[in-house]
């Protein structure tokens, strides 16, 4: 790689034994995520300790091992719910919800729906390879129209699901697409994420070197286009570029700044001590057996 | 002459809508306040409006926490209410109100007293204050303290304006009188004694119990998704939740609900869901992960009957083999099952304690008989709580799943020490990355399904035996029925018929064996199988000798329990 790479990078980089054993294949878009990941973190100029990564399941929910910050690799599906748990109870901590196509648009769709409704202040990077990889090359949500896969011999019918459109359409706080090829402009779009306040969801699309024999690098190099007109605040033209399918457009899509999940709960309002420091009340609950008496 | 001494039963009777609930609510704190001990409990149909819902109010002179199928008084607010209860009328039953709402077939064979409730109420202005005019006729029969129906009418209707309070206060009144006026004249005659003590204890419900316990055990967070009857769990928290400084979300399902609380364990915050067994069964994966992961949980469930959508606005003890068995993969829980409102109170504070200590699911369960129960009750005592909190500070090193004696890893948190915390639902090394490693799956494997299982065994409490050790029968009951169980023995009045009550039902301690050597064994349990009956067979290898069943939807009442304790024993 020819590019500079930021200093403090080797802060993110695991020591430990289970982590040097990894499982993507030679040539995986996702070790291109990893160094796109591991760089915004370090320009970012934030410690290990102070993010954590929550994913779902999926070659791409691997991604917990292979860099050091705080981890938990959960369930097909489930890292959205499980992020907002941990944002909620702890505000201080950097949040990113991880994980594939599948992960986050079949298994966890009904999650990322209303995520986009309570607005937590997480980052949800979406490793978009439009193919089941671990599971050895069923079509995904994204998968598109006419691939054939050993399990849609016929070629895949469906309508491929469109993350941006439905994300715009639901007025999410901060949507953007990216290239896992284009490393500086991923790690400038995946900063501008995790910086934001409010969810955000990247998605970034990256090659199967295995089972996708259609989306190649040169594909997405060939079919995608960097928005260079667009302004992030105007709901209908984001709609609209979310709407072109050849070439896809990159960049930041929408941006909406609204209250997130945390700032509007009660719980927060006028004290910002993150719940897992609080203890409980026993003179509320004495009040509460007061009350009881009548 | 109507005559009731000691202890007595009323039930009211309506349609879904006309307010039986506030009946319930008014005559339980005005009585308690009158110094009465009271009990209630209601049955209500899966409906907005109509349908016939009944709720049952025990008085008493001396403690009273179980259900009765005896109905001395009913008031009916609508036809059909009698055909409803037709097998809970006895010779003395006296029927309070229209003759109107009474069915024709009853007409002859009713103590029908007739109160023109109606009328009354018409004079007050409306229909709709015919809930407090018959909430102040029963309290009048009490010679109750007006003062005390006042007051809740105030705390009830306050928010709807003064006029609202005024016209229920007027129409509670005219109620009261009347109900002074009949017991002078000797159409009803109540005696049943005041204690003095009752004053100044507490009225609870199964869902505060639950609720309060949370907040003691220092819940911070609770995700849920509406279900009944586990919601008012819910309701509770989201109604406190700014006092208190909990997050309470009402989410998309309950995975996301049971996900998000797994996430506010990890962490460090403590998390609950509320649920019934539909929504339960939902959360089963995640039960799984919270294995895998021994990532803590506190789940409270509240029972319904099943299978599918079931009844759901009835009872049963039908999920025991739910809990015990969700999830896939061996792996520890905590099965709770409070049998009172106090260990309702202490149990649910504690379930946040153990699921710190241990890092399992620790699952509550009521079901809706238990939820929907009021009785008064000394204020349960905060200095008995203890708030035990188990996270380690992450230091260089740190390590989530080290290999340890007796099965639990120190759990530290993201963001306390310098340290990483990884944790995961794949197998994995002492660090948390994914291992396929023979030998080490064999480790962890047995650290979290024989170790940590054993060391959980080895601290659980024991049951709760009342009654002669020495009795040759032992009735087993567990959960809900205590109270039930308990007062039918009391009935029974036999010194060799003890109970043995699990409200901690699972995983058992080895030395609860010795409890039924040498017994009869009698099992009481709400649902069709005898499901802890099996797993105590195949936990401890007992065999229960006898077994009483009820699974109707309906909650044991104390008469059935006693028949059924007879057909045994003589």
């Amino acid at each position: 790689m020819n590019v500079q790479l930021p200093t403090g990078r080797e802060l993110f980089e695991p020591k430990r034994p289970g982590s040097q054993d990894i499982a993507w294949c030679p040539g995986c878009g996702n070790f291109g995520i990893r160094n796109i990941l591991i760089s915004a973190l370090a320009e970012l100029g934030l410690k290990p300790n102070q993010v954590a990564i929550i994913s779902g399941i999926g070659q791409a929910a691997k991604m917990p091992h292979y860099i050091n910050v705080n981890g938990y690799h959960t369930l097909h599906g489930r890292a959205i719910p499980i992020a907002t748990g941990v944002k909620a109870s702890n505000p201080e901590l950097t949040v990113i919800a991880e994980g594939g196509d599948g992960d986050m648009y079949a298994e966890g769709g009904n999650h990322l729906l209303h995520a986009i409704r309570r607005n937590p202040d997480i980052t949800v990077l979406i490793h978009d390879n439009q193919v089941y990889g671990l599971t050895k090359g069923q079509a995904s949500p994204t998968t598109m129209k006419g691939m054939k896969t050993p399990t849609q011999p016929w070629g895949v019918f469906e309508e491929p699901f469109n993350p941006l459109a439905l994300a715009i359409a639901l007025d999410a706080s901060f949507v953007a697409r990216t290239f896992m090829g284009y490393f500086k402009e991923s790690v400038e779009i995946i900063k501008k994420a995790i910086q934001h306040k409010g969810l955000t969801i990247v998605d970034i699309l990256h090659p199967c070197v295995s089972f996708n024999k259609v989306n190649t690098y040169a594909w997405y190099r060939e079919h995608t286009y960097w928005m260079d007109d667009h302004d992030p605040y105007d709901r209908e033209a984001a709609f609209r570029r979310a709407l072109e399918s050849d070439p896809l457009p990159l960049g930041i899509f929408y941006i909406h700044e609204k209250p997130t999940f945390e700032e509007q709960v009660p719980a927060y309002k006028k004290d910002k001590t993150p719940l897992w420091k609080r203890e409980p009340k026993p003179e509320l609950v004495k009040k509460f057996f007061e009350g009881k008496k009548l | 002459m109507s005559e009731f001494k000691e202890d007595v039963s009323i039930v009211l009777g309506g349609a879904a809508g006309q307010g039986i609930q506030t009946v319930e609510e008014i005559l339980t704190h005005a009585l308690k306040k009158s110094g009465y001990h009271v009990y209630a409990n209601k049955e209500y149909m899966s409906r907005v409006r109509g349908g016939i819902n009944t709720t049952e109010i025990r008085v008493s002179s001396k403690r009273v926490r179980a259900f009765v199928k005896r109905i001395d008084i009913l008031v009916p607010f609508k036809q059909g209410v009698l055909s409803w209860v037709r097998d809970r009328l006895g010779e003395n039953t006296v029927v309070l109100g229209e003759k109107e709402n009474v069915e024709e077939e009853f007409l002859d064979k009713v103590n029908l007293v007739e109160v023109p409730l109606t009328k009354m109420v018409m004079e007050v202005g409306s229909q709709l204050y015919l809930n407090t005019t018959a909430a102040g006729l029963i309290v009048g029969f009490f010679h109750g303290d007006f003062g005390a129906v006042e007051e809740y009418i105030r705390k009830r209707f306050g928010s709807k304006g003064e006029n609202v309070v005024q016209k229920n206060i007027e129409a509670a009144r005219k109620g009261y009188e009347l109900g002074v006026k009949l017991c002078e004249e000797g159409t009803i005659k109540i005696e049943v004694e005041r204690d003095e003590k009752v004053k100044d204890e507490v009225l609870l419900t199964g869902t505060e119990a639950v609720g309060i316990g949370a907040f003691a055990g220092g819940m911070d967070f609770l995700s849920f998704y509406p279900m009944s009857p586990s919601t008012g769990v819910s309701t509770f928290a989201a109604q406190h939740a700014e006092e208190f400084g909990i997050i309470v979300e009402q989410v998309e399902d309950e995975i996301s609900a049971i996900n998000m609380a797994l996430g506010a364990w990890y962490a460090g915050a403590r998390a609950m869901v509320s649920t019934s067994g539909g929504g339960f069964a939902l959360m089963s994966e995640a039960i799984s992960l919270a294995g895998m992961a021994e990532n803590p949980v506190v789940v409270h469930l509240a029972q319904r009957p099943g299978p599918a959508t079931g009844l759901p606005t009835r009872t049963m003890q039908g999920d025991l083999n739910l809990v015990l068995y969700s999830g896939h993969g061996d792996f520890p829980r905590i099965i709770l099952a409070p049998g009172s409102l106090e260990e309702a109170f202490y149990l649910t504070a504690e379930a946040f304690n153990l699921a710190d200590k241990y890092q399992v699911p620790v699952i509550i369960l009521t079901d809706q008989y238990f939820v929907d129960t009021y009785y008064n009750l000394p204020a349960p005592d905060m200095e008995k709580v203890k708030f035990e909190r188990y996270i380690v500070e992450a230091k260089p090193g740190y390590r989530r799943y080290e290999l340890t004696e007796d099965g639990i890893s120190p759990r530290a948190v993201p963001g306390y020490g310098e340290e990483v915390v990884i944790a995961n639902g794949n197998e994995h090394d002492e660090w948390g990355d994914i291992t396929e490693d023979a030998e080490l799956t064999i480790k962890m494997q047995e650290k979290r399904a024989i170790k940590k299982l054993e060391t959980i065994k080895k601290n659980a409490p024991l049951p709760k035996l009342i009654g002669s050790e020495n009795a040759k029968y032992l009735v087993i009951a567990w959960g809900s029925t205590l109270h039930v169980v308990e007062e039918a023995l009391e009935k029974l009045g036999r010194d060799d018929v003890a109970l043995l009550h699990f409200s901690w039902v699972y995983p058992l301690k080895p030395k609860v064996r010795e409890f039924f050597e040498g017994k009869v064994l009698i099992d009481v349990e709400n649902n069709i199988t005898g499901q802890f009956a099996e797993l105590l067979r195949k936990e401890l290898g007992i065999e229960v000798h006898h077994k009483i069943l009820k699974y109707d939807g309906r909650p044991f009442s104390v008469e059935e329990v006693l028949e059924g304790l007879k057909g045994v024993i003589e």
